[in-house]
């Protein structure tokens, strides 16, 4: 099978944790190495936990891609929270940053090989991530 | 549509033999052809797509990637991967399915009788065929590509060799530019070396690094960072006078130990993980076995 | 798994990490560990994190609040067993672990504690 979807809903502590027990498996599926493996599952952590904390709860949609040429990992994290208003500066945004949203989501961007993000405030943030083997 | 698909898989089946025979005819016309394949694995190659094209004429003759046409793709891909490492050319390879164009459209024109079906058929077997023409070239590009990822991962894995210098102590002489998949592949490396040699101190020396811009110096500061996390520390050695002055210039601050000789930085190692280099006594001036006295 | 087990090794506290950390698992380790560094007057904490093939912002937040909250009771803190792609992973994602010691191994980490408090009562002796 080419694709293969998972769908779930992100609303509490125990989904982060299922969320990334689904990536992982899917990273293997598609022969990511284990560093890549771990890369993409923590950045999906990382972006499942902002949808969690920030977006006030949300869904996530996993595919696990593996076809002649190309296979990996690709993951849509979709919220109906706040949203972000200035998204370029979310992206420079880091961890030990005082102010800010503290979303880190510029480190987690540097753990994928596509990332996007589509937001506005007031209409919720769509996160697409994803991570191919080389 | 479908009618003249039957028709055609239909025509392909019973005049087999001859069509068989003016392809191999065609094929031959290429000397790489006859130079590098024998005649029989080349009836075999060319007898078995024959049948998987006309299998998948029967089904549809649209889709190519569906899956009536899956025996015929697995077909070319396995050719084109054969020939690629038989030195053929992209186009010498794609010559397999073109060639078969030739001898199909003689015996569609030999014959017909209906000009405008002839015209509907003849335009089906060349859109078909350029199709798969192309799909093996793509086969052929591919394996090309992996052949060429594996010798660059082979080429890594050479030039990033880790040696125990000393019990603790790892030294990683870089050779060549430093970029982003040279320093995952070297991070690995130093990483599983530390796990493997239970190492305290890394010296990392890039004598052989041609130069050292921000990029480079922000890549060799990750590859520290990650031997800290793993409780290892890092000296830098190898430094040349113009990188010295590059690095200044450039404002970098680099938080490492650095060390201009990979000599100096063993000595350093040594200190830090308690050892010392000194010089043996002289063996005791009478009774000694070999004295020059 | 309610609490995660503290082990008292010399005068240091070892903790293992093994599951998935969540938010109530990580308080309760925190508030655990508080009490018993005041109790056993321990001067380090190990934490083995052999075990963890992730290691997330959260999970980064928790080892430093575990950190910071040993120094004010006069104790190191050591993490290690880092696995080579979490290591590499953790520098690519930015995430910072000031006021952490790192070491290989267990054996490795109760050798740089002993170090560490030596080197203390060192220097608080030269204060005399």
């Amino acid at each position: 099978m080419p694709t293969s979807t998972e769908r779930m809903e992100i609303r509490s502590a125990e989904d982060i944790v299922r969320v990334r027990q689904i990536v992982r498996t899917k990273a293997q599926a598609a022969g990511l190495s284990i560093v890549d493996q771990t890369k993409i599952v923590t950045a999906a952590s990382e972006i499942a936990r902002n949808t969690l904390e920030y977006g006030g709860g949300g869904e996530v949609e996993i595919e696990g891609i593996t076809e002649t040429g190309r296979s990996g990992v690709r993951m849509t994290f979709r919220d109906q929270g706040p949203g972000i208003e200035d998204i370029e500066l979310a992206l420079r945004d880091n961890y030990s940053s005082g102010g800010g949203l503290g979303l880190g989501l510029g480190g987690a961007k540097r753990l994928c090989n596509e990332f996007r993000i589509d937001s506005k405030p007031g209409t919720g943030t769509t996160v697409m991530l994803a991570r191919w083997k080389p | 549509m479908a009618d003249r698909s039957k028709n055609l898989d239909d025509m392909i089946r019973t005049h087999r033999a001859e069509i068989l025979e003016e392809w191999l005819r065609q094929q031959s016309s290429l000397t790489k052809v006859t130079d590098l394949v024998s005649p029989k694995d080349l009836r075999d190659e060319s007898s078995r797509f024959l049948e998987a094209f006309a299998a998948g004429l029967a089904i549809n003759q649209n889709d190519l990637g569906g899956a009536a046409w899956n025996e015929a793709r697995n077909q070319l891909s396995e050719l084109s991967r054969a020939r690629a490492r038989l030195g053929f050319s992209p186009s010498e390879t794609a010559t397999f399915v073109f060639s078969l164009k030739q001898a199909l459209f003689e015996r569609l024109i030999s014959g017909s009788k209906d000009g405008g079906k002839l015209a509907a058929d003849l335009w089906v077997v060349n859109l078909l065929l350029d199709k798969l023409g192309l799909y093996s070239v793509e086969m052929f590009i591919e394996s090309r590509e992996e052949t060429i990822r594996r010798q660059q991962q082979d080429l890594l894995e050479l030039s990033t060799p880790v040696v125990k210098l000393w019990d603790r102590v790892l030294a990683l002489p870089i050779i060549g530019t430093l970029d982003s998949a040279r320093t995952q592949s070297v991070m690995e490396a130093l990483l599983q070396a530390i796990v493997d040699e239970g190492a305290e101190i890394a010296i990392i020396d890039i004598t052989g690094v041609p130069t050292v811009d921000t990029l480079v110096a922000q890549h060799l500061l990750k590859t520290v960072a990650a031997a800290r996390l793993m409780g290892a520390d890092c000296i830098i050695s190898g430094i040349r006078p113009q990188i010295a002055q590059t690095i200044v210039h450039l404002g970098v601050s680099l938080d490492v130990a650095t060390k201009a000789t990979m000599a100096d930085a063993f000595s350093l190692a040594l200190k830090r993980v308690g050892l010392g280099i000194g010089t043996r006594k002289a063996p005791a001036a009478n009774g000694g076995a070999g004295a020059d006295g | 798994m309610d609490r995660i087990p503290i082990l008292k090794f010399g005068y240091s506290l070892l903790v293992t990490i093994q599951v998935d950390m969540h938010d109530q698992l990580a308080m309760t380790l925190q508030d655990d560990l508080t009490a018993r560094l005041v109790k056993e007057r321990a001067r380090g904490v190990l934490i083995d994190i052999s075990a963890l093939e992730i290691v997330d912002s959260f999970m980064g937040r928790v080892l430093n609040n575990i950190a910071a909250m040993a120094r004010i009771l006069d104790a190191v803190t050591v993490v290690v067993g880092m696995r080579p792609a979490v290591a590499i992973t953790l520098v690519e994602l930015g995430l910072d672990l000031p006021g952490v010691k790192t070491a290989l191994n267990v054996e490795r980490g109760m050798d740089l504690i002993a170090a560490t408090v030596e080197e203390e009562s060192a220097s608080d002796a030269n204060l005399d």
